[in-house]
């Protein structure tokens, strides 16, 4: 049997070399560079390991719009209060969903409040605690990316089989192609490539970039998640700068494929039927949202407890507060520390915005890992 | 959120697997891997195994790097 040892993937001499070649490309462009790390899990990583203060200062990176929790539209976030709040409802999501601010309250304070509100690690669960409360409903709250679509799918796919009658799901999926989109069209910031989300590609496969990244010629790189992978990645992304080229490099090569993992979108598709959805800083955007397909109807939230009457009734929710900046952050627009609420009114304890609460937030990630650095530096 | 982690897989029953996941044993979903074998490493994400991973490729990817830069470095001194 193999092991699977990725120590190689943290050593330092082997990342000081990347970082030497990363320099002499850098040299040779003779511009500052504007690389955008899509997804949450680089972004922690690219704190967490200090990757940012090793790579030379007219190399920026940029987080973008790749946590699910924090894009998740405000109206999304009151509506699973909403249903919380009735009297036969059991509300199932995953951890990171249950301090996110909505316009009043957060699930966390429901439940406090007496609603039953639980946290699962797996949709799995959700259906655990359907199949030991037959009187209850229990309602899904299923966020994420094409990397989490897929387990959702397929657990829908086994209360199905089980005949599973009280479980029902409310999408908020959200697609990563279709954004990637709207940020090029926006150019609200200039980019010049991208460092592609590992995961949600492992699912949808390199390919699924490819028209994007042909049309707008932006140089892009499927990255792993250890600090040689991203560091090669930024490398790769140089290299295709420095050459003129624009294509779909896959760097994470131990688990990514061109194609993707064929199961996992068969089972996407089964199951769900793209949507437009509403991303938190960005607007709506075509196509870029999950919804149950018409024929799983029995099991979709939306549709049994007449969601549309309920966001009718809803008010507009207000706007965050009006410094919160997580708008732009989410765009690559500001850093965490251009907010001017970052670490003085919003830290992860008190948190404003939804960038800071998520585990994977870009605020977060500054303020864990990135502020004593500054404030370091600062004096 | 996309955060997944390596396993290795112990014993698969049907649609479920067991696998030993950061010294303890947990029962995954593998309805996404359907090639998968007993004694391969799969990344977990939320309850279920997402891929598979290829464990002598990254070994490979690790060689080949520690190559490419080791020669990159030495062309580099090379130069004038
Ligand atoms: S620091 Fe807080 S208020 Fe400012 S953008 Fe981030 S989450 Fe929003």
């Amino acid at each position: 049997m193999k092991e699977l040892d990725l120590s190689g993937l943290s050593d330092r001499q082997l990342a000081g070399r990347i970082l030497e070649s990363i320099r002499s490309r850098l040299e040779r462009l003779q511009r500052p560079i504007r690389l955008m790390e899509v997804c949450g899990t680089h972004t922690v990583n690219i704190s967490r390991h200090g990757l940012r203060q090793l790579l030379p200062p007219h190399l920026h990176l940029l987080s973008g719009p790749g946590c699910p929790v924090c894009v998740t539209d405000q109206k999304d976030i009151d509506l699973i209060m909403e249903l919380a709040r009735e009297r036969d409802v059991i509300v199932t999501t995953y951890g990171d969903m249950m301090r996110v601010p909505g316009s009043r309250t957060t699930l966390q304070e429901e439940k406090a409040a007496g609603c039953d509100v639980r946290v699962v690690y797996s949709p799995l669960d959700a259906l655990a605690v359907a199949r030991e409360n037959p009187q209850r409903k229990v309602i899904f709250y299923a966020v994420g990316f094409e990397t989490t679509a897929p387990m959702a799918a397929a657990s829908l796919e086994l209360a199905v089989k089980q005949g599973l009658r009280n479980f029902f799901m409310l999408s908020v999926h959200k697609t990563v192609p279709p954004a990637l989109e709207a940020l090029l069209t926006a150019r609200d910031v200039a980019l010049d490539g991208f460092i592609l989300p590992g995961h949600v590609s492992t699912v949808i496969g390199a390919a699924a970039y490819e028209p994007l990244v042909r049309k707008y010629r932006v140089p892009s790189v499927i990255a792993g998640f250890e600090p040689v992978d991203v560091l090669r990645a930024v490398d790769m992304l140089l290299a295709q700068l420095e050459e003129g080229r624009a294509e779909v490099e896959i760097e994470y090569e131990r688990v990514v494929t061109r194609e993707g993992n064929r199961a996992a979108q068969e089972v996407i598709a089964e199951y769900f039927v793209p949507c437009d959805s509403v991303w938190r800083g960005i607007g709506k955007i075509p196509g870029s949202g999950l919804e149950l397909q018409p024929r799983w109807a029995e099991y979709n939230a939306r549709v049994q407890f007449a969601v549309e009457d309920l966001l009718a009734r809803l008010p507009e929710p207000p706007p965050l507060t009006k410094a919160c900046s997580c708008g732009e952050v989410l765009k690559g627009a500001k850093l965490p520390p251009e907010c001017p609420l970052f670490g003085r009114v919003c830290t992860p304890a008190a948190p404003v915005g939804p960038c800071m609460v998520s585990s994977e937030g870009s605020c977060a990630a500054y303020y864990r890992y990135e502020r004593r650095e500054r404030e370091v530096a600062a004096r | 959120m996309c955060l997944a982690v390596p396993a290795r897989v112990l014993e698969i029953q049907g649609d479920m697997a067991k696998v030993e996941l950061q010294g303890n044993v947990r029962e995954v979903g593998i309805r996404l891997v359907p090639g998968v074998k007993e004694g391969d490493w799969v990344l977990i994400h939320a309850g279920f195994a997402l891929e598979i991973v290829d464990a002598e490729l990254a070994e490979e990817t690790l060689r080949l790097l520690e190559q490419m830069y080791r020669e990159g470095e030495e062309e580099m001194e090379g130069r004038p």
